[in-house]
């Protein structure tokens, strides 16, 4: 029986969600509607009797103070056009599943295989809307064609008595299981051809060795035991290129890269990855001997390292640019709940403590004609920023830190970082929290959600640019309660015991969850046909690598299974019982009972060849431009502050719960309003100790064109800025190296290739020169290597970007530290030295002066600044600490200004250095290692004295009033004007987003 | 009972603040405080009627996918309780007529307002009469708000309390009364216990954004007339030290206890006069 249930809001109650899709309408087609009213619809197939669903109608599906229901009967009157939107067959229906488990509950029966809900909604436009406006407007906004479908409806062909007929978007496939062999012994166009065509993306030489392999007399011997043929499976040929996927095997980090400088002289460099990112850390903790804070670095999910004596911190951030380019809200949530997983899968499981989230688009406001298959800016602002918040939100835990990067080049790609950091106890049911193990004979234990084709290739997807044929089931909508009730359940059955080894399910699916599992025993066994599915039809090799969310796997000794299973079914989690690790060396899947794969586990995972890639430094001509001051900078100060990279971002924090779990100390917003943009995150997480953790980022891909090296060395400065400002300790902080690059590797299509890959290699070389002199291990990091637009002649390439995320500790809380100036009297001091680098700078980008050198890092010279401002803080001088980056110092003074509710009087005169500089570029210039405090006046001499020769420069003084003023250095009134046109600046250009 | 203060947080299914919750509880001065999954109840293996204080703290019970925490009422009025022929709605209703005191913060505002717990004017009729709906703004919002405190209202948990700053957290915290007629009943009987109020003259106000949602007659939080079951959508657990105050590092002379604790004080003080 098929029931449709609409639910309205009564006509008297307002539709906060329709007024929202009219304001948007407007922004986004220029379109005025009258009025937009909404209506949800459920559709239900189940053996319900009229009665139930009747209590069903009423009950959970409906607020009866503020809305009306009708079963079987529409409720759209007064309208002029209708459109409803539904989901395609298979895409995740959260609210669909809730439904049906409230139909469960009040029935006290479940559903039968095939039953199910399906949930839509109508919006119905009343004023000014034509049928192909309509159908604009449901495509282009309303839905996201990938997985969704529209009905759109004038009001004259609306029947109503009957409504819109009944539509089950239901999965119906017939297909019967079945295994295809793939015949590898063919030209090597035919292999490429086999590769493009099964979304493999595997190159010839990979293709050539995964032949060889299978051409091994003894390969297949053993493989005629198993009964299998002499050809590849189709399960063995997905597996492989998933395990060998860019995504999962970071084969451009681990190439044989023959590099060529400018000066012509070339060197090997074997694997960027092992060079300079664990060369980084291995450095780094020779150095700090035994004040080494690493406990697991680059093995497991996340890294971690020490906190305090009882607890350790784990941290990981992943991009999810690919599918969030499809489908920003899916993508955007996937990303969130996908890197919680990471972190609670890390050792033998974690307690999510925190999200950050740095997003990079293309301006939202950008008007010119987009070419085919991109999304809006504006439309992906608005998508990512909605699936962070229901994922962090929902999950409850709170978004502490992250930023909006805007640059033109994004719109061939949005970067989407998302972050979680989490406390690991020091020690699990006496074991090492970090470790973890699977024995020979434990069962492999399949948790969460069920398995569909969502996300099948999603691993070999991302390796690619995004082309024509990218596809529907790489986009995957993420469900954050399924997951919050998986991992209540696991931390319960971590704290009993139940479970040797977790992983979670991302890319790859079970092939890489269980796969690398197995590395411990060397071996597994494991059934797909016990594996719980979403619908019927789906082929073993499709539930071998569908990356189907919210599912993590276990290893579970087998005098413990049916504890854990118990507990599981208890808490309302599926967990599945699929086959056993063992010591065979084999990568064994059975389906009913007969052999799918059967591959050796050492060629699987180290059988994927080296690539060998060129990369030619050739820097690019960087002329100083020559061109006159303004006299009066006050316009200008208004202008940068009001540029999107500089502006406030207060209506997307506002969206995201900073504050659940009761441990953030230092807020995202803050100040006399509490609007003012802090530089990091504190937090302190254990309620017994005032120990906290801190949290910061920087990424600067504005430097990149000029040159890579300066773009990543001032990313580490920037997050050590950050992360010092609020008084993180220097001697207690690991960083995270997340890489997103335009194609690095040479072809035809892609001629600039080699010059990408060098940019690639100098900013490796600034990632180890940075980090090993500021002492700072990396414990963990991705890359995404594929992050270009091409069709048709078409081709949008990213700014090459780093995202250098850092976490530390702060011995005390009490002591942390916060940009906003608290009081008139207290004087204003800049630390560190400004040089004429205006290369990349907001300034120069606004007078759209080209070229110019980027900001040099010296980090040895920041090693003993942070050190003495750690020092500063102990003492207590620091009354207020910001760090200076986009727009340089006028815009931190200004921001540590309006954020106090103090004006400030200062004087540039102080600045005078080696080599004199123009008031503009002392103000707007960029340099590195830089940073405004402001200091008690009776502190003056002890602050001096404890920053000796590090260039420390009196500025001014924070005054009562609101009046902001810069007098130059030649006495010249530079800047003149109040915090309050200064914050209105600052505020207004995201302010309605 | 012994003579230990007794209270219970309840988990599970997308709530996300019953460590802070219990924190509150313990420092409230709560000698058992106890975090019990919702499978634990349904379980039969702990009972309700076991605890002076029930908790109900934030989160996002199953999503918020039906409407806040529609989809979790449905489960206290109809999910089966092992050995038990009643059902979890059943026990709460038991523990509230037994004079116990009951807590919604948020998602679990929303819960007892929709299971009917909240006003609860007429003592016999379990029908929800009130609601919390989509903010004015169509937005979930994290803002902290000052609140204005009635002290004619029966209310136990905020006497003594002239004024509270706490953060509200919420996509749906819209206050309203299926009618003119109980929302007048609501403020005559002066259930209205919190009320959004402006930061300067302290008075209760429709305006954003010291009135965040657009809640009716600015009601923050209500309680029945017993005033021994109260909701409210700004988070008491989540201003419990010094240090969680937006502006700490700014405003001299803060408490090192923050207000959000008074409320428990306060329950728990009630607890430990009256029943035990």
């Amino acid at each position: 029986m098929i029931w449709r249930i609409e639910v309205a809001l009564k006509e008297d109650v307002r539709d906060a969600r329709g007024d929202r899709v009219r304001r948007e309408l407007a922004h986004h087609f220029g379109v005025n509607i009258g009025l937009v009213r909404t209506i949800d619809v459920y559709t239900v197939e189940a053996d319900l009797s009229r009665e139930e669903i009747d209590r069903v109608a009423a009950g959970p599906l409906c607020d009866p103070v503020i809305q009306t229901v009708a079963v079987n009967r529409p409720l759209a009157g007064d309208f002029h056009i209708l459109v409803e939107v539904g989901f395609r067959p298979g895409v995740t229906d959260n609210v669909g599943r809730t439904a049906r488990e409230a139909i469960e509950d009040l029935t006290g029966r479940r559903f039968s295989p095939g039953e199910g809900v399906y949930t839509a909604v109508q919006y119905l436009f009343t004023g000014g809307m034509t049928k192909s406006q309509a159908e604009e407007i449901a495509s282009g906004y309303l839905a996201n064609e990938l997985i969704q479908s529209c009905r759109i409806v004038p009001r004259a062909a609306f029947d109503q008595e009957k409504g819109l007929p009944v539509l089950v978007p239901k999965v119906t496939s017939s297909a019967e299981p079945k295994v295809t062999e793939i015949d590898l012994e063919v030209t090597d166009e035919e292999l490429v051809a086999i590769s493009r065509g099964n979304m493999l993306a595997l190159n010839l030489e990979e293709m050539r060795a995964i032949r060889d392999y299978i051409g091994r007399p003894q390969v297949r011997a053993a493989r005629r035991k198993a009964g299998l043929g002499d050809r590849l499976t189709d399960a063995e040929l997905e597996a492989l290129a998933q395990t060998w996927s860019e995504h999962c095997k970071h084969k451009i980090f681990a190439a044989r890269i023959d590099y060529t400088d400018e000066t012509g002289e070339c060197r090997v460099i074997d694997s960027l990855f092992r060079t300079y990112v664990v060369g980084t850390t291995t450095e780094v903790r020779r150095r700090k001997g035994q004040e080494d804070i690493c406990l697991s670095v680059f093995k497991d999910n996340a890294g971690v390292i020490r906190f305090n004596q009882n607890w350790n911190l784990v941290f990981k951030v992943e991009t999810h640019n690919s599918p969030s380019a499809l489908d920003p809200y899916g993508g955007a949530l996937t990303g969130i709940v996908g890197v919680n997983r990471d972190a609670f899968g890390t050792g033998q499981g974690a307690d999510l403590l925190f999200n950050t989230d740095v997003f990079c688009f293309a301006s939202p406001f950008h008007q010119e004609a987009l070419p085919p298959r991109l999304l809006h800016p504006r439309r992906i602002f608005e998508g990512v920023v909605t699936g962070v918040e229901h994922g962090g939100n929902k999950s409850g835990i709170p978004t502490v830190n992250g930023s909006l990067v805007f640059h033109p080049r994004f719109l061939g790609k949005p970067l989407v970082y998302c972050g979680t950091g989490a406390l690991m106890p020091a020690v699990v049911n006496g074991r090492a929290g970090h470790e973890k193990k699977a024995s020979v004979g434990d069962r492999i234990v399949m948790t969460g959600g069920r398995i569909g084709k969502d996300g099948i290739h999603g691993a070999t997807f991302s390796s690619e640019e995004l082309h024509e044929g990218s596809p529907v089931t790489a986009v995957q909508i993420g469900d954050p309660i399924t997951q919050k009730r998986m991992f209540d359940f696991l931390l319960v059955a971590r704290d009993r015991g139940l479970y040797q080894s977790i992983t979670d399910n991302g890319a790859g699916g079970l092939s890489s969850s269980v796969g690398e599992m197995a590395e411990d025993t060397g071996g597994f066994e494991l059934h797909l046909d016990r594996c719980p599915l979403k619908y019927s039809g789906l082929q073993p090799w499709e539930i071998l690598i569908s990356e189907a969310q919210e599912r993590m796997t276990l290893a579970v000794p087998p005098d413990k299974l049916d504890e854990f299973l118990i507990l599981a079914r208890e808490m309302g989690v599926e967990a599945t019982d699929l086959g056993e690790f063992t010591d065979s060396g084999y990568f064994h899947c059975l389906y009913r009972g007969r052999t799918v794969t059967y591959v050796e586990m050492d060629f699987l995972h180290k059988g994927v060849p080296q690539l060998r890639l060129e990369a030619r430094w050739q820097p690019p001509r960087t002329e100083e431009a020559d061109f006159p001051m303004t006299e009066d900078l006050t316009d200008t100060l208004c202008a940068l502050l009001g540029r999107l990279n500089i502006c406030s971002k207060e209506s997307v924090v506002r969206r995201y719960d900073h504050e659940v779990k009761a441990s953030t100390v230092v807020k995202p917003l803050l100040g006399e309003q509490d609007d003012g943009p802090s530089d990091a995150a504190v937090l302190r997480p254990l309620a017994e100790s005032f120990e906290g953790v801190v949290v910061a980022h920087g990424i600067c891909p504005k430097y990149s064109d000029l040159d890579a090296y300066a773009m990543m060395a001032n990313a580490v400065d920037e997050a050590l800025r950050n992360f010092v400002a609020v008084g993180g300790d220097i001697d207690h902080v690991a960083g995270l190296d997340n890489f997103c690059w335009c194609d690095p590797v040479h072809s035809e299509r892609n001629p600039d290739g080699r010059y990408k890959l060098a940019q690639l290699v100098r900013a490796n070389e600034a990632l180890y020169d940075c980090c090993t002199t500021y002492e700072v291990p990396l414990i963990s990091g991705k890359d995404s290597m594929k992050n270009d637009y091409q069709i048709g002649s078409t081709r949008i390439s990213i700014p090459p970007t780093v995202l250098f995320s850092v976490i530390g500790k702060i011995p005390d809380v009490r002591r942390a530290v916060t940009m906003d100036v608290k009081r008139g009297g207290d004087l204003v001091a800049l630390l560190g030295r400004t040089g004429k680098e205006l290369g990349g700078s907001e300034y120069y980008d606004l007078l759209g002066i080209p070229g110019g050198t980027a900001p040099q890092v010296d980090a040895a010279h920041g090693r003993r600044l942070f050190k003495l401002l750690n020092e500063a803080r102990n003492q207590g001088f620091l009354v207020s600490c910001h760090d200076l980056s986009d727009g340089g110092l006028a815009v931190a003074l200004a921001e540590s200004a309006f954020a106090g509710g103090h004006g400030m009087e200062i004087d540039l005169s102080g600045m005078a250095g080696a080599e004199p500089l123009r008031d503009d570029f002392l103000l707007f210039s960029e340099s590195a290692g830089r940073f405004v405090v402001t200091v008690r006046r009776q502190d003056r001499r002890d602050f001096e004295e404890i920053c000796g020769d590090i260039g420390l420069c009196w500025l001014g003084e924070v005054i009562e009033g609101r009046d902001f003023r810069i007098t130059g250095s030649d006495g010249k009134l530079r800047i003149a004007t109040n915090i309050d046109t200064l914050k209105q600046a600052w505020q207004a250009p995201l302010k309605d987003m | 009972m012994s003579k230990t203060v007794r209270a219970i947080v309840i988990t599970g299914n997308g709530v996300n603040c019953e460590k802070e919750m219990a924190l509150a509880c313990r420092l409230g001065g709560a000698e058992c405080v106890d975090i019990v999954h919702i499978a634990e109840l349904l379980a039969g293996r702990v009972t309700l009627g076991d605890y002076h204080f029930i908790n109900f703290p934030g989160g996002f019970l199953d999503g918020d996918d039906l409407g806040s925490a529609k989809a979790g009422v449905n489960r206290l009025q109809y999910a089966p309780v092992a050995g038990r022929m009643d059902h979890l709605i059943d026990q709460l209703r038991a523990a509230v007529a037994g004079g116990k005191l009951v807590i919604g913060v948020c998602n679990g505002f929303q819960l007892l307002v929709k299971a009917g717990l909240l006003p609860a004017i007429d003592p016999n009729n379990e029908r929800q009469t009130v609601t919390l709906t989509c903010n004015e703004r169509g937005r979930f919002e994290d803002r902290w708000c000052w609140l204005q405190v009635d002290q004619e209202s029966p209310c136990v948990f905020t006497r003594g309390l002239e004024r509270l700053y706490l953060p509200i957290r919420h996509g749906e915290g819209k206050f309203v009364a299926e009618s003119a007629a109980e929302l007048a009943r609501i403020e005559e009987k002066r259930l209205g216990v919190l009320k959004y109020c402006h930061p300067e003259t302290g008075s209760a106000t429709l305006d954003y954004p010291w009135n965040p949602n657009g809640s009716q007659a600015a009601i923050a939080g209500i309680c029945d007339p017993s005033g021994l079951v109260f909701g409210l959508m700004p988070h008491p657990e989540a201003y419990l030290f010094r240090t969680h105050h937006p502006r700490w590092t700014r405003e001299p002379g803060l408490p090192e206890e923050g207000m959000g604790l008074w409320l428990f004080r306060n329950a728990i003080e009630y607890i430990r006069q009256q029943l035990l």
